[in-house]
């Protein structure tokens, strides 16, 4: 399958791409041409300056629907679920007031101060706090306001929440727990505020790791059944707030070029089955695949994407499966730009996919 | 600049010819105790010389975080900023009292204490927006700036004071009669690690001089919502511990002196709370009336405001004049206007330094990237 669709690609900054054999993508490129369009024509170069936007067409299953943004979506999901669980308690640094990323504004309003209340600034406090709620019978979500603090209850969530359920033999659970954490980098971030762990705890057997993506997914998370030997407890990891390009390229498939671009936005349901059935039926359908993420390739959650898909799929793949992640460097403070995988590198793995 | 100097030069005269106050006794606050026979000195001496230096290096924090608001606000410097107004008299104190040779840690808001241990106010900003001439190569930024016995500069709260309690092991373990400063503030005085850290030192007597500086407000919560106990020169339990008047200058060195001794005696660590405020929001992205009113912040810039405090003193006891103090103003002035001109102008670290410094590696190391054909160089 050729690929026959134009880009027209209006780089207003100009990315250098590090010891790549061809050129570094500056200002526009043009790929292939269909032969019926000429490039001069203004109206085609209008239509070709940027990938029209196809949105998912509106669910209808769930009732009315209402435009939201990230944030917003995860308050309303918050909001649904305080209202239906009565055991349902939030609580994390600075959440009553509506929290850093504004995803618990007005609940404390509407529920009251003993639902919804600030922890003082301890992280391993808050998890274990969580997880002992959560044994309980509660229904708890910890918030960690930023995914770079989450490492002192590193202990407490994958030696004591992860395991609960296994080593007590389905005596008790903690399933109950959820732990939001933002991660990612927000532009500005550096070391501190920009880290991306889910490769850590991904690595954990006994948590799900999901990323916010729709409000059902999360209210799901906080009501998911599960297989009988993993524990409930489950983490969610919203995805992150500057506007990342690979969304928009969700929609390549629609112009049937030959590669699929995953971010880590992708639903990660069952983390094995059903995420990569979806993986599975685009590479046997396109041939190639990309993934990327912003946290350091190496041991980073692609590579497990990468080698299973190999494993299922390697007689349809035609090239090999690109991996377009951080450098395996600290998150840094002024190279920022410089070290997030942005669409022009993706664009050049694209490239050297196609003519592999 | 001749006009300039004959002004600066004739206002010299005119000051030599008037009769000033060198050395002057002073009374200060008492500070409260916990497990102590002995307190701090109460009356305490501070010479013109003195006087006019703690007011040179408050002025110039003072000074150089404004330039960093005015800075930030103009997209200039990015990332997180914490700034330090208002608290000029505890990094100034702390200093006054102790060497060079010491050691100092601390966390995030950490540009006054840069200064005070011996980063220039052009490394500083240059560091600020990013550039190669900052004082940590321009990769660090706010949060991370460093110097010789200053170890930062920590972006995770709470996580600096074990680190301090290493150093003090260090100091003790090399018998060079060295200590160690290791500050938090009163959101961190709730993290676990912290009483690890007390248990630890006062186990192995490590001379260590803990530093609660308590600004009131943790973020956004105030202590009393945070703390089941805001008498955090207490929470040590076993260790001494202090409660000072944060915004007078005399007064935190004093305290510091005292539990300098403390520490270099061989006693073991010693606890110090030093109350004092931050004008500023927690950091650039917090306005900081959300939590507290305007009139507060007026009422402590009126009534304990540090600078303030000190420059009353100078100039009731007839130990300055002022027209010196504003001779000093303007040389502040100039001095930050000059480092933030560096701190635009100078270019920003090369690319290849984006994987500098990761280990120590002789023969450089090959760093994975992007993509698979794109492997950036690492040495150090």
């Amino acid at each position: 399958m050729a690929a026959a669709v134009r880009f027209f690609i209006r780089g207003a900054n100009s990315r250098l791409s590090v010891g790549t054999g061809t050129s570094g993508s500056l200002g526009a490129a043009l790929l292939k041409l269909s032969p019926s369009c000429s490039s001069r024509s203004k109206t085609q170069r209008r239509h070709a300056a940027h990938f029209t936007y196809q949105p998912d067409p509106v669910p209808t299953q769930y009732g009315e629907t209402q435009k939201m943004n990230l944030f917003q979506s995860v308050t309303s999901a918050l909001d649904n679920t305080l209202s239906s669980d009565p055991t349902a308690v939030i609580f994390g640094e600075d959440v009553a007031f509506g929290g850093v990323f504004r995803c618990t504004v007005g609940l404390r309003d509407k529920y009251g101060k003993d639902r919804v209340f600030n922890t003082p600034l301890c992280e391993q406090g808050i998890v274990g706090f969580g997880i002992g709620a959560a044994v309980a019978g509660a229904t708890a979500i910890a918030e960690i306001q930023f995914a770079d603090y989450i490492y002192p209850a590193f202990d407490q969530i994958v030696n004591e929440a992860a395991k609960y359920r296994y080593r007590s033999g389905n005596l008790f659970d903690c399933g109950n727990l959820t732990i939001r954490a933002p991660w990612g980098c927000v532009g500005h971030g550096s070391l501190y505020h920009s880290q991306s762990p889910e490769a850590f705890f991904a690595h954990c057997p006994g948590i799900k790791v999901s990323p916010h993506k729709v409000k059902d997914n999360i209210k799901c998370s906080f009501t998911d059944g599960d297989p009988p030997h993993h524990s409930r407890a489950v983490m969610q990891v919203p995805s992150q707030i500057i506007n990342n390009p690979l969304q928009k390229s969700q929609d390549l498939t629609k112009y049937k070029i030959n590669t699929i671009i995953i971010t880590m936005k992708a639903r990660l349901k069952r983390w094995i089955c059903d995420l990569l059935s979806v993986f599975f039926q685009s590479v046997v359908k396109t041939g190639r695949l990309l993934v990327s993420h912003e946290a350091p390739v190496t041991g980073g959650f692609a590579a497990e994407i990468s080698s299973t898909v190999q494993e299922e799929c390697f007689l349809n793949l035609e090239a090999p499966i690109s991996r377009v992640c951080g450098y395996d460097t600290p998150f840094p403070h002024i190279f920022e730009p410089f070290y997030i995988p942005d669409k022009w590198k993706c664009f050049e793995a694209i490239k050297r996919m196609i003519n592999y | 600049p001749s006009n300039h100097k004959g002004a600066v030069l004739s206002t010299l005269q005119s000051l030599q010819a008037r009769a000033f106050i060198f050395v002057l006794f002073v009374a200060v606050q008492k500070c409260d105790l916990h497990k102590l026979d002995e307190a701090p000195a109460t009356e305490v001496v501070m010479t013109r010389e003195e006087g006019l230096k703690y007011y040179h290096i408050m002025q110039t924090i003072r000074r150089m975080e404004l330039k960093a608001d005015q800075l930030y606000k103009q997209k200039i410097i990015r990332g997180f900023c914490h700034l330090y107004d208002g608290q000029e008299a505890c990094a100034v104190g702390i200093e006054a009292a102790i060497n060079m040779s010491d050691h100092l840690i601390t966390a995030y808001r950490a540009h006054g204490y840069t200064y005070t241990r011996g980063g220039t106010v052009k490394k500083i900003m240059a560091e600020l927006t990013g550039r190669r001439g900052g004082i940590a190569k321009g990769k660090g930024g706010s949060m991370h700036m460093y110097c010789k016995n200053f170890y930062g500069g920590n972006g995770i709260v709470g996580a600096q004071v074990p680190l301090g309690a290493g150093v003090a092991l260090a100091c003790k373990y090399q018998g060079n009669n060295e200590l160690c400063v290791c500050l938090y503030g009163d959101g961190a005085a709730n993290q676990g690690q912290i009483f690890e850290t007390y248990n630890m030192a006062s186990l192995w007597k490590l001379p260590v001089i803990f530093i609660c500086e308590n600004n009131r407000y943790g973020m956004g919560t105030s202590v009393e919502r945070a703390a089941a106990s805001t008498d955090y020169y207490k929470r040590g339990e076993f260790i001494p511990g202090l409660r000072v008047d944060g915004m007078d200058v005399l007064c935190v060195r004093e305290a510091t002196r005292f539990a300098a001794e403390h520490c270099r005696s061989g006693k073991g660590p010693i606890l110090m709370e030093l109350q004092t405020y931050r004008y500023h929001g927690h950091s650039m992205s917090d306005p900081g009336i959300s939590y507290r009113t305007r009139d507060e912040i007026q009422e402590v810039r009126s009534k304990s405001d540090p600078i303030s405090l000190l420059k009353d003193r100078l100039l009731s006891n007839n130990m300055a004049s002022v027209e010196e103090l504003k001779v000093i103003d303007v040389e502040v002035r100039k001095e930050i206007e000059d480092a933030a001109q560096f701190a635009t102008t100078d270019p920003e670290p090369p690319l290849d330094e984006l994987c500098n410094h990761m280990f120590s590696n002789n023969p450089p190391v090959e760093v994975r990237g992007t993509n698979p054909w794109a492997k950036l160089k690492s040495v150090s």
